[in-house]
């Protein structure tokens, strides 16, 4: 009896927990894609909730900062890790997509401050949906600079 | 020539704590006390040893020695000496030496003190420790080693510990590429070495643990012998987790001061199991219960902290905390699974005789109160642990990976942060052994009262949000609840020895400081609140570009903007944008403020606001852009965080509450151990 109690007072809570879990994960879930992902989805995409992942391409930033609208465009880098490392690494990865043409591309607007990492080859990871226009609108911004951690050999050898 | 003399002491580090752990077990199983004390010396040479390998590599980056990669990736010619010597855990290969040194230090400091009083656990003790600290120096010396140099080879770089081939010679460039300029904030700068001091300080603890299990002491001596311990380590992981904060609200220029990032989570999660730890301990001291649940707490941290530092240290996760992709990732995840099965046979083995000596009766008894707690903190970290590998198990079950944001953790904690402001305000009130709704009730009405009073005044003042109200109703509880409890002890010492109130007060608290100490940080944890309350529901933003003499309206405030100036400071290689602005509440005139933009000339840049900060709220003013030229005008993005202040005035309280339980009197183990009055406990002061 009273080891009941105790075990229903448990329950309670477990189930508590289970259903804030469930029903916040529903409510929240972000679609991981990378940029070839949301591309072939297309259509079908539009409006669902996206983290999107891609290279960041330097000559197409624009921002007009009367009306804090930011325009760029990101180039596909692989979303699997194991895939990166293969490639050379994030920076090396980020750099051919950036330098490579062919690579899909995605245009991405952004209402708000431009984020001071925001350049050439950085990996912009964004939250947000694809609108009808093919642009995809980002919430959330946020940006990787992976060079400084991951050079391995300097700069200024690699050109010798 | 000094490379090789560092990674030589790694070396032999690595190899004495290996020594010292091995023999250390030999010596117990064979009762050898020579190799037991051999055990014991090797573990105390981990220390120096340690400390000159450290030492070589600060002396490697404060001389400018690029030719060592880690000291090219974290140091240049520009930057002063003190940060130079605080870049030894700006990269991932130093701060894993700084991990090492930091176990070897404190291992060594419990096994130099009282070896004689705490024989009997201190080999396994060692043990533990040596099996943790030979891991990480054998990632050290294996996969990220800090003493790698650059070796120029038929004109090309290579990265080798030694001269890859015997034509190969070694290169210096001619300057490193620094720290990245966000992290040589002062907050930046003690904010990893914090947060480290708390994981590594919960190592000892858990040593403890084991060494019971092992040695099958199942009393509460190795909770008693390092309660401290775990409270310093609440306190810096604590200090680790708000300075962080503060350096994200001071630099990283989004208004905010926690994201619910990746890298933030997991540091939280050991402080979590922590604090569920650090209030159950207190039912086996007082009650006997609880003794198979703190076990499962003391492991869980142990093994949240091995993944906090290795979530830290490796790219699985995508963060604003931008670290390498390692090796090491495989190594760490095998390392916490090898000592969690290990610890979890253990207490297998042992469950029996870690029953609790009396049985759990009331469920609205303090035990009850504090289990339930314990059960609310371990929910949120089921519910952050599940965030974080979200996006990996949907990858494994489904193919596509999802992951969840900052409102899956604020819609799911929300209600369990509710629940645990409650039980602050109700559990210290309720008996041990046995409560019920009437004596609950008649403690708590009067400071319910308040509460409400209080609530209604605010939603005629202030907000009729039902979420913030609800909050503030909570916070309102706790503050008259627990004031009302220490008034109450205080007037009761006050009668009972004819004392002044204030002297029976200090006395009063300066004899029970764990529990007073208690008391503070549940008041800390309720300004908190108000703080947070204020950020989450009522922050308010605007943004706009404006010419000289015009401004922007914004809670109240009235921003103008005057003028904008840059300049270059060369010896911080910086350039420096910084705006003026006038600001105004109303009519009154309340003085200038000054975002700044910082571009560094590595192309760094970082947002600095300019904050007016009152008791009511904060102005956060960012320099978002400008005209180069005319400067005529400029774009500002501006935000109001009404009662953010409170979550630092609660943070600081916070520390001193905690620094006032942990500071230390007595030796706690040299207390008589309490005398039991439970029959058929007779595992008292025979050893003590």
């Amino acid at each position: 009896m009273q080891r009941n109690k105790f075990l229903i007072g448990g329950a309670l809570i477990l189930a508590a927990v289970v259903y804030l879990i469930a029903s916040s994960t529903s409510a929240s879930a972000e679609y991981f894609m990378t940029v070839d992902e949301l591309n072939q989805e297309g259509a079908s995409a539009v409006n669902k909730s996206v983290r999107l992942s891609g290279a960041v391409i330097g000559d197409t930033i624009q921002y007009d900062s009367a009306n804090l609208m930011l325009t760029f465009e990101v180039a596909h880098v692989p979303g699997d890790n194991n895939e990166i490392e293969a490639e050379g690494g994030l920076a090396a990865v980020l750099h051919a997509a950036v330098i490579d043409p062919s690579r899909s591309r995605i245009k991405v607007a952004y209402e708000g401050v431009m984020p001071d990492l925001l350049r050439n080859e950085a990996q912009a990871i964004m939250t947000g949906k694809l609108g009808d226009d093919g642009v995809f609108h980002a919430e959330e911004l946020l940006l990787k600079c992976p060079t400084k951690y991951e050079e391995a050999v300097p700069d200024q050898v690699t050109s010798n | 020539m000094l490379a090789e003399f560092g990674y030589g002491i790694l070396l032999v580090s690595f190899i004495v704590t290996l020594y010292s752990g091995f023999a250390a077990v030999i010596g117990v199983r064979n009762k050898s006390a020579s190799l037991v004390e051999s055990a014991r010396r090797a573990q105390l040479l981990t220390f120096p040893l340690i400390s000159i390998a450290a030492g070589t590599l600060i002396y490697l980056l404060v001389n400018n020695h690029f030719e060592v990669s880690f000291v090219y990736e974290v140091t240049s010619r520009s930057m002063p000496t003190y940060l130079k010597v605080t870049a030894w855990w700006g990269g991932q290969a130093g701060s894993m030496v700084f991990w090492a040194w930091l176990l070897a230090v404190f291992t060594s400091a419990v096994t130099i003190r009282k070896w004689e009083r705490d024989i009997e656990f201190l080999p396994w003790v060692i043990v533990v420790s040596s099996v943790t600290l030979a891991f990480f120096l054998g990632m050290v010396v294996v996969f990220e080693n800090p003493f790698t140099r650059y070796w120029s080879m038929n004109g090309s770089v290579v990265t080798s510990m030694f001269a890859p081939s015997s034509a190969a010679t070694v290169f210096t460039p001619q300057d490193g590429q620094g720290l990245n300029p966000l992290l040589r904030h002062p907050g930046m700068v003690i904010h990893p070495p914090m947060l480290y001091l708390g994981f590594v300080s919960f190592v000892i603890p858990y040593a403890f643990a084991m060494a019971a299990l092992i040695t099958g002491r199942n009393d509460d001596r190795w909770i008693r012998i390092t309660r401290r311990w775990a409270l310093w380590a609440w306190l810096f992981l604590s200090l680790g987790l708000v300075l962080g904060g503060r350096w994200a609200y001071d630099v990283l220029g989004w208004g905010g001061y926690w994201g619910w990032d990746p890298v933030e989570i997991a540091a939280f999660m050991p402080w979590l199991t922590g604090t569920a730890f650090l209030h159950s301990v207190m039912i086996q001291e007082k009650r006997g219960m609880l003794k198979q649940w703190n076990m499962i707490l003391i492991i869980l941290t142990y093994a949240l902290v091995i993944f906090g530092t290795f979530l830290t240290r490796s790219g699985v996760l995508s963060s604003v905390h931008a670290f390498a992709n390692s090796p090491i990732g495989p190594w760490f995840m095998t390392f916490v699974f090898l000592t969690l099965i290990a610890s979890i046979a253990l207490v297998i083995k042992r469950w029996p005789d870690l029953r609790g000596e009396t049985e759990m009766k009331s469920l609205l008894s303090r035990e009850a109160l504090f289990l339930l707690n314990n059960l609310l903190f371990l929910g949120v970290l089921v519910i952050c642990f599940w965030g974080v590998i979200y996006p990996l198990i949907s990858e494994l079950f489904t193919g596509q990976k999802v992951t969840v944001g900052p409102p899956y953790y604020e819609r799911a904690t929300g209600p369990l942060f509710a629940g645990l402001l409650f039980l602050m305000a109700v559990a210290p009130l309720s008996a041990w052994g046995h409560s019920t709704l009437q004596t609950l009730g008649r403690a708590i009405w009067k400071s319910a009262a308040i509460a409400v009073a209080a609530t209604v005044a605010i939603f005629f003042t202030y907000t009729q949000n039902v979420y913030a109200l609800i909050g503030f109703f909570l916070v309102a509880l706790v503050l008259s609840a627990t004031t009302h409890e220490i008034l109450r002890g205080a007037m009761a010492r006050q009668k009972a020895q004819s004392e002044n109130f204030f002297i029976a007060l200090g006395r009063l608290m300066g004899r029970n400081r764990r529990r007073y100490g208690g008391y503070i940080i549940h008041i800390s944890m309720a300004l908190m609140a108000i703080g947070i309350l204020g950020i989450e529901i009522f922050q308010v933003q605007t943004q706009g570009q404006l010419s000289a003499g015009e401004s922007l309206d914004i809670g109240g405030y009235r921003v103008e903007y005057r003028e904008v100036a840059q300049w270059d400071n060369v010896p911080q290689e910086v350039n420096y944008t910084r705006a003026v602005v006038g600001v105004y509440r109303g009519d009154k005139y309340l003085g200038e403020l000054y975002p700044r933009k910082d571009m560094y000339f590595s192309g760094q840049p970082m947002s600095i606001p300019g904050q007016y900060s009152t008791l009511r709220d904060d102005l956060y003013v960012l320099l978002v852009d400008w005209e180069p030229i005319s400067s005529t005008s400029a774009t500002f993005k501006i935000y109001v965080n009404p009662l953010v202040n409170w979550l630092w005035i609660g943070a600081v309280t916070f520390l001193l509450g905690l620094a006032f339980a942990a500071w230390p009197d007595r030796d706690p183990a040299d207390e008589p151990v309490r005398r039991k009055v439970h029959a058929g406990n007779r595992q008292t002061s025979a050893a003590d």
